[in-house]
């Protein structure tokens, strides 16, 4: 097998409770990342998108299958996968300094303080916050405090990068904003990213590519969509690229029409334990070329 | 116009006066004791009901006792300084005590689902126990009526102090905890930079209500044990069946009670 950067093999994830029939969140998950792409998922809520992300971040552990990342299977939490939370997760009687420090000391306990402090304000700096570093969460904005979850995970400069519905809790400009800050800051430090997101047009900027997830119970990846709209992308350009509705109509779809057909579950389990193998193995024999339509790839669900 | 606190004290001092006013005018002694020989008032006079000594008494009382608090006429009469000191360093030491044992604990069993349900069950039985009926238990075992005063106090502060830290503990939200996690923090790390801070509110309401229940359980253990201390010192003026020292003990350890912690009330 060519060595992805992450490998997520048959991840299967069953609660079962006492006196209950037990419940499979997701059955046989598998995809690839490789280094410095860009993956969103997206799936109606329950179809367990978070339960993978805590599985990828380690902070959970699968029923079944196994998550190996850059040649190690993942067993727990760990400093190489950052993670920004939906709740933004600050540690509220730290200054908003004290909060990137906090994850940089952990970091690098070898540091000396000036050190941390410097790097801390760089990333702090990063991301727009010049000047706001010893406020407290509680003395900052909604659109502040997750770009201050954003430097504590981008300052560890982790080989991952997990967004749990970073902007879902933001309203609409600031999330554009912030989201223009994340593509930047992507493109100059080729961060490996997934993203959880319920936001089609937010993942049609921000990646390389997108996983479909259909709904809950016994969800699956239905597809992955290749983004090949090129990059860097600007909000106001991008819907005039011709492949754009395109895409966004398929994605929208998708999530309307087909995500809870059981298309996905009974017929095609089998041939779907590794959908997106095939698919990334014929993106590597013709790369990513300024194609006009978007939609490169949709995985045949039935063949 | 007033302000709102100046009507507020204004009010509070009227009825101050009133009821001060109202005490002091009941308080009188009757007229015909005046006219009483020595022996007469010796044997309690005409007038054979016992009177609370008006506030003036207690004023000139306190006057006295406040202007050399700390003389020392041996072991039954000592200044009023001296007798608080006594009472303030045994609830403190047993207080401290208590904090030592009761956080750390308290922090195991928040953390601990486990130790949580293993020492509940002891903790739910010792708990309302009153902290007096520990006294006998304790004088049997440690022959020392001043360590006996003290680990009373250190069994009635023990309780609200580790209800809270546990409880404290184990509320911390889990985003915080998963914070600690996937930045790899070891378990007194994580106890010490992230659960403590975040519990330290829960914890501190425990340590007040601790100092209060503290502060009310000395005067009774001191009635008890004697020697020194102002629980000692009421109940030896009530055995002189002098009411003015009494009453004015009873405001005064509202003073004490400042000392040793904050405002509970």
């Amino acid at each position: 097998m060519t060595a992805h950067f992450l490998q997520v093999q048959d991840l299967t994830k069953r609660f079962s409770g006492k006196n209950q029939t037990p419940l499979t969140v997701f059955d046989k998950v598998s995809f690839n990342i490789d280094k410095g792409e860009f993956v969103c998922i997206i799936g109606h809520s329950g179809c367990g998108k978070s339960t993978i992300m805590n599985t990828l971040s380690g902070l959970d552990s699968p029923t079944s299958g196994g998550v190996i990342m850059d040649g190690k299977e993942v067993s727990g939490p760990s400093l190489d996968r950052g993670i920004v939370f939906q709740n933004y997760s600050l540690l509220p009687w730290l200054s908003a300094l004290d909060n990137v420090r906090f994850g940089v000391k952990a970091r690098w306990p070898s540091w000396s303080k000036a050190q941390i402090k410097q790097h801390s304000l760089d990333y702090l700096e990063l991301v727009g916050l010049k000047g706001a570093e010893n406020r407290k969460p509680a003395q900052l904005s909604g659109g502040m405090r997750q770009r201050v979850s954003i430097a504590r995970a981008f300052a560890t400069q982790p080989k991952l990068l997990l967004l749990d519905e970073p902007f879902g809790a933001l309203d609409a400009l600031t999330r554009g904003v912030i989201q223009d800050e994340l593509v930047k800051i992507c493109v100059k430090t080729h961060q490996t990213v997934f993203m959880i997101t319920h936001d089609v047009d937010e993942a049609i900027l921000l990646s390389d590519r997108i996983l479909l997830m259909s709904n809950g119970p016994n969800a699956v990846i239905a597809e992955s969509v290749t983004v090949d709209i090129p990059k860097p992308r600007q909000r106001g350009d991008i819907i005039k690229n011709p492949g754009y509705y395109t895409l966004r109509n398929h994605l929208v779809d998708f999530l309307v029409n087909r995500s809870a057909s059981s298309h996905y579950k009974e017929q095609t389990r089998p041939l779907m334990s590794n959908p997106i193998k095939s698919q990334l193995s014929k993106e590597k024999s013709e790369p990513l070329a300024p194609r006009s339509c978007a939609v490169s790839e949709i995985l045949p669900t039935g063949t | 116009m007033l302000s709102v606190s100046q009507k507020a004290a204004l009010v509070s001092m009227i009825f101050l006066l009133v009821v001060i006013g109202f005490w002091e005018a009941n308080s009188q002694p009757p007229k015909a004791q005046e006219a009483l020989s020595e022996y007469e008032l010796l044997m309690g006079g005409a007038d054979q009901e016992a009177r609370i000594p008006p506030p003036s008494a207690i004023a000139v009382k306190a006057w006295e006792e406040l202007s050399d608090p700390f003389y020392d006429k041996g072991p039954n009469d000592k200044g009023i300084g001296i007798q608080l000191a006594y009472s303030i360093s045994r609830v403190l030491s047993g207080y401290l005590l208590a904090a030592f044992i009761a956080i750390p604990i308290g922090f195991v069993i928040g953390m601990s689902p486990l130790m949580y349900r293993a020492l509940n069950p002891y903790i739910q039985i010792l708990r309302p126990i009153s902290p007096l009926a520990w006294m006998p238990l304790a004088l049997f075992i440690i022959k020392d009526s001043e360590t006996s005063a003290i680990f009373v106090i250190f069994i009635c502060s023990i309780w609200p102090m580790l209800i809270n830290t546990a409880f404290g503990v184990a509320s911390v939200r889990r985003d915080w905890i998963n914070v600690a996690r996937t930045h790899e923090l070891s378990p007194l790390r994580t106890a010490l930079t992230v659960i403590l801070p975040a519990a330290a509110p829960t914890i501190l309401t425990g340590m007040r209500i601790s100092i209060g229940i503290a502060w009310l359980v000395i005067v009774a253990a001191e009635m008890l044990v004697g020697g020194t201390g102002i629980g000692y010192y009421v109940w030896n003026e009530w055995n002189n069946l002098d009411l003015t020292s009494v009453i004015f003990f009873d405001f005064n350890d509202r003073s004490g009670r400042h000392v040793v912690g904050p405002r509970t009330q």
